[in-house]
This record gives C-alpha cells, structure tokens and sequence, in this order.
C-alpha cells in the first residue's frame, strides 16, 4: 500500500509539471488554431530568467515577477516579428514558424545565459510531507495548486468576459470576427501574451523540482503536447486531466512493469485513446460555436 | 606609379613568404581535432584553452628541444564526420608529427584509422575504454574510463563490507556505457547487482524505480551511474523517501554544481573524482599536488574559469607528448611513438602515469579519489582501515 501510494504521489508530481506546461497550449490555440512549439520555452525563460535574476541578489517574488513580463513581451515579439508578418499563412506553416523560434529562443538563451543546470528553492520548504510511509514534496502541491488556478483564471477570461468571447469568436471564424468588430490581430496577440505568462508561472513552480537549463523546455513541451492532445487540445480541464493521466501513467509503469518502458507505455495509452476518441478526452469535435 | 607599387608590394608579399617559410621549418606541427562547440563543448573548450595556453608557454621558454611548437587546432562541432575529415587534413595538407586530441569516444574512433595508416601518434581526449582495447600502435589516451570508476566505488564498497547492490542508471550515453562495465567488472569483484533501475535524462521525479530498490530485500547500497540533472534529481528522491543504505554517485556529476542541485540531499553521498577537483584537500605528501594546484592557478589566471577535469586530460596529453619529444631529441614520429609509450611516473592532473606496449593509458585505480559529501563540501576518504 506504501508502494501504491508512493507511485500516485509520483504521478501527481510529474502529472502536475505536465499539466501545467499542457496549459500553455490551449489560448494560442483557442485564439488561432496554431499549436506553438515555442511553448516549452517560455516554461524555460521564466525558469532561467528567475534563477539569473535570483543570482545578482534580486529577492525571489521580484525576480520570479520580472521573469514573468520579460517572458510576455518575448511572446509578444514572437508576435508581432514571427506570426504577425505570415499571417495569411496556413497553420501549418505558423506552426513551423513556431518549431524554428523555439529552435532560435533555446539558442539565444545558451548565449544569454549559460549551458548548466540551475535550481530554484523551493516555495514551501524542501522537507517532504509523509503519509502512510509514502512522500511527497510540498512544492508538487504548489505545482498542482498553480494549475488549479489558472484553469479557474482561464475558464473565468473565455466564458466570462468579452475578451475571451471576443478569443473564442477570433478562432470560430475569423473574417466574421473582424466584421463584427473584433480586432483580431490584437487578440491573438494578446493570446500570446498570456500563454507566454502562463509558460512563465510554469518554468518558475516547476524548476524546484525538475531543474532547469537552456534546453529543458523541448522536452517539457513535448510530454506537455502529449498531455494537451490526451485531455483534448484547447480544453483547459482537459490540459490539465491529460497531463495527470500521463503522468500517472510513466509513474505507475516505472514502478510496477519496468523503468525502462515507462515512456513507451504511457505513450501506447495516449495512441489508444486517440485512436478510440480523435478529439482527445474533453476535447470538442469540429462544431462551430457562434 | 601603379607599376612601381605592384613591385613593392610584391616584394614585401615575397619577403614576408619567405621569413614565414624560415619560421616553419624550425617548428614542430602538433595537431589538435576538438569538440569546440556543440554539445561536447563543455568538454573541448577547456582542452582547447589548455592546449594554446601550455604551447604558449612553452614556446616563451624556448620549446622542445630548441624548436617551437605549432598548434594547429579544428573544432569539429562534435560531428564524428568532421572529426575525419579534418584528421585527414592534419595529415596530408598540415603534416604535423603528432596529435592531441579527439574530445569524445565517439570522434576518437572515426579518426583512429587515419592516424594508423598515416603512422602518426595520436593522443586522445575520449573516455571510452574501446580508445585504447584492443591496444592500437599509435593511439594513446589520457583520461581514465568508466570501468576504473566502477572498480573504484567497488573496492569503497568492500572496505566497508557491503556486497549486495542495485543500480539505477539513466538512459544517456554516459549512464549506459558505465553501466555495462560496472555490470561487467562487478562479477570479478565480489560484489552483486541485486536490482536494476533507469529513468530517462529529462525524468523529473525517480521516486517510483526508488520505491522498489527500497523495497528489494538486501540492498545493501544503490549505484547511479548518470550525467546531467538526473543523478542530482535522484539524490533528492532518495533524501525524500529517506532511504538508510549508502548512495554512490559517479564521476560523471563531480563538480561543484552537483552539491548545489541536490542541496542538502547531497550529504553522506559519496563518488569517485580525479584529484584535480579538490587540489586544496589533497595531502601534502601527495605526488599529484604540486601539479594540480599549479594547473589550476594558471588555468584559472590566464582564463578566468574554474578548471574542469577535461582540460586537464589535455594537459597531460600535452606534456606525455612534449616530454616523448626531448627523449626522442628530435620529431622523428616513430621514435616519438616508442618514448611516448615507454612513459613511466609521469604525474598528471588525472594520476601517475605508467604506460606500457599493452597499457596505452597507464592509470591505476590510485587516479581517482574517493570523496564523500559533508555539509556541502567534498572530503577525502581515508583509502586504508575502513
């Protein structure tokens, strides 16, 4: 029983670092369609930005906060120079604009900053919580507690105010959009802006426990596209739902079938669900909403 | 006019060619491939600082044996490719008389056949064992191999009486291949691999492969051979689900930063290191002090960077050669060869170096230090009694 609660509480670890990267892809998709692949290095900036800041004797809560606007006005100027001038462009294309300003951002970060690992300490101290002979951090709750809040915060800007009406209409159909006055350009921008913040709040919650370097958000991106396309692209609970069940998944396969098959059969799950559910668990199939 | 300036500057060109073709003959041409950039780069850019700082020095001193050396130095991005084809070049357009260099395993064995059927001796930089077994004629190598560090935690783990052990390894190329000779020289050891774990070089959280080696019935210690982020992340884990046995980390994380990733975590861990890691802790007495402290200094002076093991394998691939040199009084490759393989007590940053015609490297278990973290510091462990 020790075991069994030691690998939930390992799931709910990683799942909620899922999660909260998985959250970051769902404005920018709901503004436009485009899947960003820089996604994974906003989570990087905000983490990298953090420990630098943090470095030069900037307090934590500052450091974290500027790491947060200096990750917005990135998104923004992925925008406004990377989107913005190739927008009559298919998705598919923007979504390779994405891949070669991830490749560009990871870059300029070895530059910017340096090639090594860093950590951040931890919110609520680094003694892990016992239960019934099983441990868990208290830094995975934070993580878990940030998703939480962000899919209140992003369920309260779409059904809530006319901003995320106005996001919502943008995706559905943007020529009638503009017509009835939607500035559609600003929206998706403004869509960019706040998924670069969210990624921003994720690099910096989850780099106490997975560190952080200039090259981590590859990675970090990809298991959170999985989880974003599980739980079913665009849907906030469903970003979250799919990075938990992914992460569950390699927990439970690493410590009952075998460590070096974790990956494999996490993602043999996600294939088998898509192939059963092609919209992903809460995802929404091709109706349109006016 | 414009006749007249045609003539001079083609007078001072043919001058400067000439004086530039005096200063040539009276070099030695030594060459260097390195991982300067791309992923290895951590480990070709100290060797390559090292190298054009001790040939500088030892030109301002005079050279070897009254001519001065010529570095000649391609960074090969890393690609094992490039690596061939700029040992070719070395070869045939630069004739150099011999080569330090090939950063990593795998550029050291696509450049190995260019050096053989050339006949020139080549001393590499990679860690792999296949370097130098089977033992090739003209290759030589300067850092020591995994399978020593395997051997070194196991003779820790024999002095204080623990002979059951499970492993947990991570999945990149480092944590592989030490995993296979810690397997492989285990047997010969004494000691049994009870449990086996890995975890993948991105994974965030080890505590599942953890639970299980805790709850494998007389485990008397765990081993984690890993680079990277991993092994810190699996200190942590093990701190957390408050595993009692002891905990054995590699050479592959002995720095500085290992300590301040895992933190407190960190304590009680012990791993093997080359000396060049804790030059103020080692023991007056020590024959490898005196070079390692001064390697360090003037690394650290002329770079403004911490010194890293990797540099120092150049350092002393550098000096085996340059002492070959003034033995063989002269840059004949094939007396070069047979000098450079009958170095013996050469004291390097990386150990005392006895090399042999079936030894190309030369090191004995003594090149590594066993350290063991206290209060986030290294200590030495005392290597007699238990």
């Amino acid at each position: 029983m020790a075991e069994f609660l030691q690998f939930f509480f390992s799931g709910l670890t990683v799942g909620a670092v899922y999660a909260l990267v998985a959250l970051g892809f769902t404005l920018i998709y709901n503004a436009s369609d485009i899947i960003n692949f820089a996604q994974g290095e906003f989570v990087m900036l905000g983490g990298m930005t953090t420990v630098f800041l943090a470095a030069t004797g900037m307090p934590v809560p500052l450091a974290a906060l500027v790491a947060v606007i200096a990750t917005i006005a990135v998104g923004l100027a992925l925008h406004r120079f990377a989107i913005e001038p190739a927008r009559g462009a298919s998705a598919v294309a923007l979504i390779m604009i994405t891949i070669g300003a991830s490749i560009f951002l990871r870059g300029a970060a070895q530059v910017v900053f340096d090639k090594r690992f860093h950590s951040l300490p931890p919110l609520l101290g680094a003694e892990p919580i016992r239960v019934a002979g099983a441990a868990i951090l208290p830094q995975s709750l934070v993580v878990l507690a940030g998703a939480a809040v962000i899919v209140v915060l992003l369920w309260w800007l779409l059904d809530r105010t006319l901003l995320g009406k106005a996001v919502i209409a943008t995706s559905a159909n943007r020529l009638a959009a503009r017509l009835v006055g939607i500035n559609t350009r600003s929206i998706v921008g403004f869509s960019f802006a706040v998924s670069a913040a969210i990624g921003a709040v994720a690099g910096i919650l989850v780099t106490p426990i997975t560190l952080t370097s200039y090259d981590v958000g590859t990675l970090l991106a990809l298991k959170g596209f999985a989880a974003a396309m599980l739980g079913g692209i665009g849907s906030a609970v469903g970003a979250v739902a799919g990075g938990l069940i992914l992460g569950m998944l390699e927990a439970f396969s690493a410590g009952y079938v075998s460590s070096k098959y974790k990956d494999a059969v996490a993602f043999l799950v996600i294939l088998a669900v898509l192939f059963a559910m092609p919209n992903g668990l809460f995802g929404r199939g091709h109706i349109e909403r006016v | 006019m414009t006749a007249w300036k045609r003539l001079v500057t083609a007078s001072v060109i043919g001058v400067a060619m000439l004086a530039a073709g005096q200063n040539a003959s009276a070099q030695v041409k030594i060459g260097a491939v390195l991982s300067v950039t791309g992923p290895a780069s951590f480990l070709g850019d100290p060797e390559k600082r090292t190298l054009e700082l001790y040939v500088d020095e030892i030109n301002a001193k005079g050279g070897v044996n009254g001519q001065k050396l010529q570095l000649i130095v391609y960074d090969d991005g890393g690609d094992a490719n490039n690596a061939r084809t700029f040992a070719t070049r070395l070869v045939e357009d630069d004739k150099v008389v011999a080569m330090v260099g090939g950063t990593t395993t795998g550029t050291t064995l696509a450049m190995i056949p260019v050096f053989e059927d050339a006949q020139i001796p080549f001393i590499s930089l990679g860690g792999g064992i296949q370097i130098i077994e089977p033992v090739r004629k003209w290759v030589f190598k300067t850092p020591h191999t995994d399978k020593m560090a395997c051997e070194k935690i196991f003779a820790d783990l024999k002095r204080r009486q623990l002979t059951t052990i499970a492993m947990i390894s991570g999945t990149e190329a480092f944590g592989k291949s030490m995993r296979d000779q810690c397997a492989a020289v285990a047997p010969k050891t004494g000691i049994t691999i009870a449990h086996e774990e890995t975890y993948g070089p991105r994974d965030s959280d080890m505590t599942p492969q953890l639970t299980n080696i805790r709850n494998k019935a007389g485990v008397q210690a765990v081993v984690n051979p890993g680079f990277g982020q991993g092994p810190a992340i699996v200190t942590r884990n093990y701190h957390q689900l408050a595993i009692a046995v002891p905990l054995y980390q590699s050479h592959g994380v002995a720095s500085k930063q290992f300590i301040e990733l895992a933190g407190q975590a960190a304590d009680g861990v012990r791993l093997p290191a080359a000396a060049l890691l804790v030059p103020d802790k080692l023991d007056d007495k020590d024959p490898q002090k005196p070079v390692v402290v001064n390697y360090s200094r003037t690394y650290h002076q002329k770079t403004g960077q911490a010194v890293s093991t990797f540099g120092g394998h150049a350092y002393d691939g550098l000096m085996i050669l340059t002492q070959a040199m003034e033995r063989a009084k002269g840059a004949d490759k094939a007396k070069l060869r047979d000098e450079i393989e009958k170095t013996k007590g050469f004291v390097g940053t990386g150990g005392v170096v006895n090399m042999s015609p079936t030894d190309h490297m030369g090191l004995d278990l003594s090149a590594f230090r066993m350290l063991e973290i206290k209060n986030g510091d290294w200590t030495l462990v005392p290597e007699t009694g238990s």
